[in-house]
């Protein structure tokens, strides 16, 4: 049955052996990075000495998550053509970042999201709002990685049982409140680059061996992966996951709009424009980000394919029904199969590629949301700005802490959790709650405080009830609680509610209130978000 | 808090705003931010309704098992990478340098020690 567990003891070792020497590296590094930090700015932001290269790198490791690497391989490999629609959302995305938000956001804000938020609002009620919905964003993707985590352990390392997947989510928690805490955000942005440059490499490494086995033939590739799917060309037209009715197509556009406006919304995304010293290098390390990004897309679907075609759909959904371990079992078949030594050593190769992928994402999750928590709730609502910048760095280290034991709590409390979902209502929350928020805060001359508080709180709040009672949570198969029924919102995905009632509220709030914009306060804001002049 | 001190006072960015100037910045970089956004997204859009709605015209083989839809999604790839190079382009040529003229004539070059990093 599980044909991967009964492999799993010749490479186990070898997995673990690498794992740890990751790991082992990336602490070396982090010791390092907090020996440098020595001011909010370097915890914060890095000391914003990262070039537009080396954030590019950065952002690409902050973003894929194993949800891309593990989910979109798996789901092309078990849904063809419906995988890879994922991976055009998630790319396309990242324009809205290039065009509207990228450069803006580096001359204008300093530590966090809530800097530009609250530029030329009153502090404490928007920074309130945009504090508690990062951190909303932030948990919801932090569970999904943690619950994922524990789930990879158990799959790649034929560990069996709770025991092991708890013991993953609590080891993966304190590792990366450890690279947080230690290294701030120096430590940050170096794990992240090793973990781009690895996965890149892996990635890279596999989709070639794949692409030879069929002479670099993209047309007899996947023809061999319809043929191997069972399902012909069906496996390679659109329709086999979201197309079956009308409600599953609405669904699919629900998800497509929150996966084109959510990038530039996520917190952790945006933190990482203030580590570069100049809006031009933001403007660079987004270039970079989509160059590698989308080259890294491009392979999946080689990989994808590949899983098709050479191990099959059978074993893959024997060794997982969702898919996710479809990238393990393909790094198994292209170094010979299961049994040989060349099968056991790719195999061990992507397994700690895999987990450094996690680890590297989840490091980021954290730090964004302490950061939001000791700059925007802590220093500026609790404290009102009188607070030095030594204690809010202490207090940004304890955050850590603090957001790791929740999250690894809901993550033990909540490991039955499907995690593409989480990760899908994260970037519809960034993109009902956020983007409205940021991008009429930095265009629309006339928006006030009670636009900007409505909108995120429409937009959060919106979305996180539909998501309620939608059937991610009852009355499905697939739901957390399959066996009562209260849902009455119809989509997975609440997206193409929640994100006009996030532009609309921050519309309506602004016209009805009788708060008059500040004039001044938008000048400075314009002028510093286009030419730098003032930015920090 | 080593934040570099505003030296203009916010009358004076005020002035700013209100230049020939820096109005010319902000129509440049709205004139193309603005429309470009509104076209790819509506280019995703196409895409993902029409992969919802109209299969058959997305499972029209166009070589070898290579379909329309392989096509289309491949095409939402380049376009993605040709705006980025357009923008980078145009940034480089119509907002650069008069951004840098605004932070000139008001006496403060941001950052010029860090340019380098880049």
């Amino acid at each position: 049955m599980n044909l991967l567990a009964t492999s799993a003891t010749d490479h186990r070792g070898l997995t673990m052996t690498l794992f740890g020497i990751f790991v082992l590296a990336t602490l070396g590094i982090t010791v390092w990075a907090g020996r440098q930090t020595k001011d909010a700015a370097d915890f914060y932001a890095g000391g914003r000495g990262f070039s537009g290269f080396q954030n590019g790198l950065a952002i690409s490791g902050d973003y894929m998550s194993a949800a891309s690497f593990l989910g979109i391989a798996g789901a092309i490999a078990l849904f063809g053509y419906d995988g890879f629609l994922y991976s055009i959302g998630f790319l396309v995305a990242w324009l809205v970042a290039l065009l509207l938000v990228a450069e803006p956001l580096r001359n204008s804000g300093r530590y966090t999201m809530a800097d530009v938020l609250a530029f030329r609002m009153r502090q404490r009620p928007v920074r309130t709002a945009a504090g508690i919905s990062t951190i909303v964003v932030s948990i919801f993707y932090l569970l999904a990685q943690m619950v994922g985590a524990g789930s990879l352990v158990a799959l790649l390392l034929g560990v069996s049982g709770d025991g092991a997947k708890r013991w993953t989510i609590v080891a993966v928690g304190a590792l990366m409140v450890l690279y947080v805490a230690i290294g701030g955000m120096k430590g940050t942005t170096w794990v992240q680059i090793v973990k781009a440059v690895l996965l890149i490499a892996g990635t890279a490494l596999m989709t070639f061996l794949v692409l030879a086995k069929y002479h670099f033939n993209v047309s007899s590739l996947l023809g061999a992966a319809a043929d191997a799917s069972g399902k012909a060309n069906a496996f390679l037209e659109p329709g086999l996951k979201y197309g079956a009715t009308g409600t599953s197509k609405l669904d699919f556009l629900s998800l497509g709009l929150a996966l084109v406006l959510g990038t530039a919304g996520l917190p952790h995304i945006l933190v990482r424009f203030y580590t570069v010293p100049t809006a031009k290098a933001a403007r660079k390390s987004v270039l970079w980000a989509i160059g590698i990004i989308g080259g890294f897309y491009l392979m999946t679907l080689a990989l994808g394919f590949g899983a098709a075609a050479l191990v099959g759909p059978k074993t893959i959904k024997a060794s997982n029904a969702a898919g996710n371990t479809a990238a393990p079992l393909l790094a198994e078949n292209l170094g010979g199969g299961a049994g040989t030594t060349g099968g056991a050593v790719l195999l061990a190769v992507i397994s700690a590629v895999a987990f450094a992928t996690i680890l590297a994402v989840v490091a980021g999750l954290t730090l964004a949301s302490s950061a939001s928590f000791a700059h925007d709730l802590y220093a500026n609502v609790i404290r009102r700005g009188k607070v030095s910048e030594r204690q809010e760095v202490y207090v940004a280290k304890w955050a850590a802490a603090g957001i790791g034991a929740v999250a690894i709590a809901l993550s033990l409390f909540a490991d039955k959790l499907n995690t593409a979902a989480l990760v899908a209502l994260a970037f519809a929350v960034a993109a009902s709650a956020n983007l409205p928020t940021l991008l009429y805060s930095l265009f629309w001359k006339r928006f006030n405080t009670v636009g900007a508080v409505s909108s995120v709180y429409a937009g959060l709040v919106t979305s996180v009830v539909l998501v309620l009672f939608s059937p991610v949570v009852s009355g499905g198969k697939n739901s957390l609680f399959p066996h009562s029924d209260f849902h009455w919102f119809p989509l997975e995905n609440p997206g193409l509610v929640s994100i006009p009632v996030g532009f609309l509220a921050g519309w309506i709030g602004t016209v009805l209130s009788r708060e008059e914009a500040d004039p001044a306060k938008y000048a400075e804001l314009e002028v510093r978000s286009l030419t730098g002049l003032g930015a920090h | 808090m080593e934040s570099p001190p505003i030296d203009t006072t916010a009358t004076e960015t005020q002035l700013i705003e209100e230049s020939a100037e820096f109005r010319g910045l902000r129509s440049s970089f709205r004139s193309f931010a603005f429309p470009v956004t509104i076209g790819f997204v509506l280019w995703y859009l196409l895409y993902v309704l029409l992969s919802s709605y109209a299969p058959g015209l997305m499972g029209t083989k166009v070589v070898g098992h290579i379909n329309v839809a392989l096509v289309l999604g491949l095409l939402q790839f380049v376009t993605t990478f040709a705006i980025a190079a357009w923008y980078a382009r145009y940034a480089a040529r119509r907002l650069d340098p008069p951004a840098a003229a605004i932070r000139e004539a008001r006496g403060a070059v941001v950052h010029a020690p860090r340019e380098a990093a880049e």
